[in-house]
């Protein structure tokens, strides 16, 4: 830990100096998440989402092995093993399986406000980028996560969903075709494709897991950013993890896990789509085929293409799919403003909400039905989405004259940050000579 | 780089520029009609079931029986219920006794094998089995309905938009084509009409269904509770029973939800007391530690004198 | 310069006293202690779902037609998902089981005590050896019945009598009979 006034660990209890002595857990759980790491005093609810993608992490993960013990990964025994075993025989079956579904989307929604925080508050910036790049190989891995265990149910959308995204490989010249058999172990998603998907969905989230601790690891070097964006300059800017924030997250994860209570037990089926409760039929394609809804911004860039030029419109949409994920690797090198938090950014900030409703657009287009207006209303947000990042912000944070930072986070906390934000001559912004005081 | 990726940007933005120029194009220049199906589909009818809202249950084992009835006199001559077992039937009030009569009277029998020979044959079923699917393979029963497949009902209304309402709309929606007026007032028009083998239903989404109506008289079953057995009823109590198929477990789901609700509400009160408590100073004062910290500043002040340095 | 709250205190705690002290702890107590219960409530469907699911349970109980099985015969049938024994005894066996006196016996029983009043010829058990769980030979036309004229089991050589009763080798207990009772004269449900 970076900080001098991080408090060092002095264990009281005798089995605790037993045990730190020969493994120091004790000492490092201390150090990441007890009364050893100090973070900043001012932040704010949206620095909760991060521990809540854990918890869901946590859920889907212990529901996720205690549903294995029932499912069987055959074309033939998978819809029954998981609407008949499960959901009617298993004694609390309806429940695990009701908590993994929505488990699901509840852990893309708190990961979605995780990385909108990360991009309002530049918490990609310098010195975080290796966080926020594993951030995105977690949102990946996810992704995969989600698609094969949707499979798995094996819905008619389980089939169908399988069959176009595996069919994304086919664009590519050349390897494409040998690439999707070769995914899908034959010509069409089969019991060679369903059981890898299976033991892959298995897998899966132990390496999530694996890249969590690299990311919480790589965010404990500098600490946690805060809205200011300011860096921590002084003990009295920071405030020890615990109780603190144990309490803080303590009782907003009582409240999320609240609202995915009453989903899971009134509504289960609501983010969901009545088709996947009809057996895969290879020869039937459903009338609307849709991923599911953490996936349809995606899905709407990708269908934005369809005119052909020099490529084919199928392989313009899977490298504008796949490019849209791939390019926020780049973000700490495209938004180059030395000012972290969009909260002292007017511009950006503008930028930033359109974008949030370019995405909340595209996500509507890729859900519902295509028509001609929904197609152009797709293709304009499209368009603005690869704008935004690749040539919005890089001017933006070139020409952009930000607002006048607080010289440190205590001050904004004791002063509150309206007036250190204020535009020049309202109030004086006091910078320079109080930043070397205290 | 960052000249290479805003050019890249710029490429994906332009061909989506110019993609949405030609698809506006195209829907310009021929503007495709509406389809048959959405100016003439209509919506489920309202239903109310003892199964609807947060609160919903299946205590009505009256009308979910008389469902039952209505399934296997009527609707299990060509649907199949693969995934419910006889011994579900007890969540509908039927006691053991029954439930063995039911199964071993269940007019298709468990495909099994003769004892003495090895030879295909079949048994009658036992509380234990699976409801037997009246046709043995789908090719046996696309060959029995004109080339239909009757789906099977035992997850349909999580199946279908619409749920358990769109069940009854369906079973009780059959209208004559050539008489047909829509909201609007419209006819069909010649090509939404049904084709030789199929049916003309409104609340089907693609118009024409291939299942002719299976209740078309009122008093097509006799139920055993005295209820007047109208299609309108037979429809209602169907939906029931399959709303209950689908999800048996509903009424547990809710009872349960409640206490876990009401749990976590007071969880999440409690816990925001003692963030607060614990916050209460520290959102208030900024705790100020060594040099700057007043009793330090006292104590480096006594040093300083008893030193003799000037304070 | 460093300027301090209104509230002057430059401490974050340790105001009024124990009263004071003892509610707060009281608060983070109480929060603490409900995640604690919801936890450990939350463990409930996850230790409860490894139980028999209610289609295993279904088959718990098994109806058997013995109607073809002679005097001195034997079939080999199932019940939840473990071999069963049905043997017809014939008299001479029934004899040699009352025969036995049971002080020889390391798990006493009579044959009475193992069959059910008026079907006393049908002696019905677990194929299960209590050694180690290995099914026994003797059921069969021609299999080894062992030296007592019941089974025989050739893992570890336990010999069981007429009733089922061990008499020799090392299974602790006679062979299990199962709760059975006879639905017809020529069916019976077991479970």
């Amino acid at each position: 830990m970076s900080f001098s006034w991080a408090k060092p660990y002095e264990p009281k209890h005798p089995l605790m100096r037993w045990l730190d002595e020969r493994l120091p857990l004790p000492r490092l759980a201390y150090g990441a998440i007890g009364g050893g790491y100090p973070v900043p005093r001012n932040l704010n609810y949206f620095w909760n989402f991060g521990v809540l993608a854990g918890i869901f992490l946590t859920i889907q993960i212990v529901t996720g092995i205690v549903l294995a013990m029932h499912y069987y990964a055959t074309t033939d025994g998978a819809f029954n093993s998981v609407n008949q075993l499960i959901m009617r025989d298993v004694n609390a079956g309806w429940l695990l399986r009701y908590a993994h579904m929505n488990g699901a989307s509840f852990f893309f929604i708190v990961t979605y406000i995780h990385i909108f925080r990360g991009l309002f508050y530049g918490s990609y910036k310098a010195p975080r980028e290796l966080v926020w790049m594993l951030g995105l190989v977690i949102y990946l891995l996810m992704m995969a996560t989600a698609f094969m265990g949707y499979v798995l149910p094996w819905g008619q959308m389980s089939y169908w969903g399988a069959q176009v995204i595996t069919g994304f490989f086919s664009a590519f010249p050349l390897i494409g075709e040998p690439l999707r058999v070769w995914i899908l172990g034959g010509y069409a998603p089969d019991e060679a494709a369903l059981t890898r998907f299976f033991s892959l969905h298995y897998l899966l989230p132990f390496v999530i897991a694996g890249v969590v601790i690299l990311h919480i690891w790589a965010l404990h070097i500098p600490g946690s950013s805060n809205p200011t964006g300011v860096d921590v300059k002084e003990e009295r800017d920071t405030l020890p993890f615990h109780p603190f924030y144990t309490a803080k997250d303590g009782w907003f994860a009582a409240a999320v896990l609240l609202v995915y209570a009453v989903v899971t037990f009134f509504a289960p089926n609501y983010l969901g789509h009545p088709d996947n409760y009809i057996p895969a039929n290879p020869l039937a394609t459903p009338a609307h085929i849709v991923p599911e809804w953490y996936f349809w911004p995606f899905y709407a860039i990708l269908r934005s293409f369809t005119i052909d030029f020099i490529l084919p419109a199928k392989l313009w949409g899977v490298l504008a799919m796949f490019g849209s994920i791939l390019l926020l690797f780049f973000l700490p090198w495209l938004d180059k403003s030395p000012v972290r938090s969009g909260s002292y950014r007017p511009v950006f900030k503008r930028f930033f909400w359109l974008l949030v409703a370019d995405v909340l657009i595209l996500g509507y287009v890729g859900g519902a039905p295509l028509n001609w207006w929904r197609t152009a209303l797709g293709q304009i947000a499209a368009a603005y989405y690869f704008l935004h990042f690749l040539v919005v912000l890089p001017l933006v944070s070139a020409f952009e004259t930000p607002d006048p930072l607080p010289s440190s986070i205590s001050e904004s906390v004791l002063h509150g940050e309206e007036t250190e934000a204020a535009p020049a001559g309202q109030t004086k912004p006091r910078r320079g000579a109080t930043a070397t005081a205290g | 780089m960052r000249f290479i990726l805003g050019f890249i940007g710029s490429v994906f933005a332009a061909i989506l520029l110019f993609s949405m120029i030609s698809n506006l194009a195209t829907y310009y220049g021929n503007k495709p009609a509406p389809l048959a199906s959405d100016v003439f589909h209509k919506e489920p009818k309202e239903l109310h079931l003892a199964s609807d809202g947060p609160f919903g249950n299946f205590k009505n084992q009256a009308q979910l029986q008389r469902g039952f009835q209505v399934y296997s006199e009527v609707c299990s001559a060509c649907h199949s219920l693969k995934l419910v077992s006889f011994r579900d039937l007890k969540g509908i009030g039927y006691n053991d006794a029954e439930i063995k009569k039911i199964a071993s009277d269940w007019k298709t029998q468990v495909p099994s094998i003769n004892p003495d020979t090895g030879e295909a044959s079949t048994r009658k079923a036992l509380p234990s089995d699976n409801f037997p699917p009246p046709f043995a393979n789908e090719v046996a029963a696309r060959a029995a309905n004109n080339n239909a497949l009757p789906p099977d009902l035992s997850l349909i209304t999580k199946a279908r938009e619409g749920g358990a309402a769109y069940v009854y709309s369906l079973l009780t929606g059959w209208a004559d084509p050539d008489t047909y007026r829509n909201e609007h007032g419209e006819r069909l028009p010649a090509d939404a009409k049904p084709p030789q083998g199929l049916h003309f239903n409104p609340y089907f989404a693609n118009l024409n269904i291939a299942m002719p109506p299976p209740l078309t008289t009122d008093g097509q079953v006799s139920y055993a509770d005295g209820t007047k057995p109208t299609v309108d009823q037979m429809a209602k109590d169907v939906a029931a029973f399959l709303a209950w198929t689908a999800e048996p477990n509903l009424g547990n789901r809710h009872a349960a939800g409640v206490p876990v609700i009401v749990f976590l509400l007071i969880a999440a009160v409690l816990a925001y007391l003692a963030y607060q408590q614990i916050w209460h100073d520290a959102k208030r004062s900024v705790r100020v530690t060594g040099a700057l910290d007043p009793k330090n500043q006292a104590k480096s002040r006594r040093a300083k004198a008893k030193q003799g340095v000037a304070g | 310069m460093v300027t301090q709250s209104a509230e002057g205190s430059t401490d974050t705690g340790h105001d009024g006293g124990g009263a004071g002290v003892r509610r707060r702890d009281f608060l983070n107590i109480a929060a603490v202690s409900f995640a604690g219960v919801g936890t450990v409530a939350a463990l409930a469907p996850l230790l409860v779902q490894m139980a028999p699911s209610a289609d295993v349970l279904a088959m718990a109980t098994t109806e058997i037609d013995v109607s073809k099985v002679q005097s001195g015969q034997g079939i080999k049938t199932q019940w939840r998902k473990q071999p069963v024994f049905v043997r017809n005894l014939t008299p001479k066996e029934i004899a040699e089981a009352n025969a036995v006196p049971l002080s020889e016996l390391r798990d006493p029983e009579t044959l009475a005590q193992r069959t059910k009043p008026g079907h006393a010829n049908w002696l019905i058990t677990l194929g299960v050896c209590t050694h180690l769980g290995c099914v026994p030979l003797g059921i069969g036309e021609g299999e080894n019945k062992g030296p007592y004229g019941g089974y025989f089991c050739p893992c570890h050589g336990s010999m069981y009598d007429t009733a089922a009763r061990i008499r020799q080798g090392p299974a602790p207990k006679n062979l299990f009979v199962p709760d059975y009772k006879f639905t017809s004269p020529t069916t019976v449900q077991i479970g």
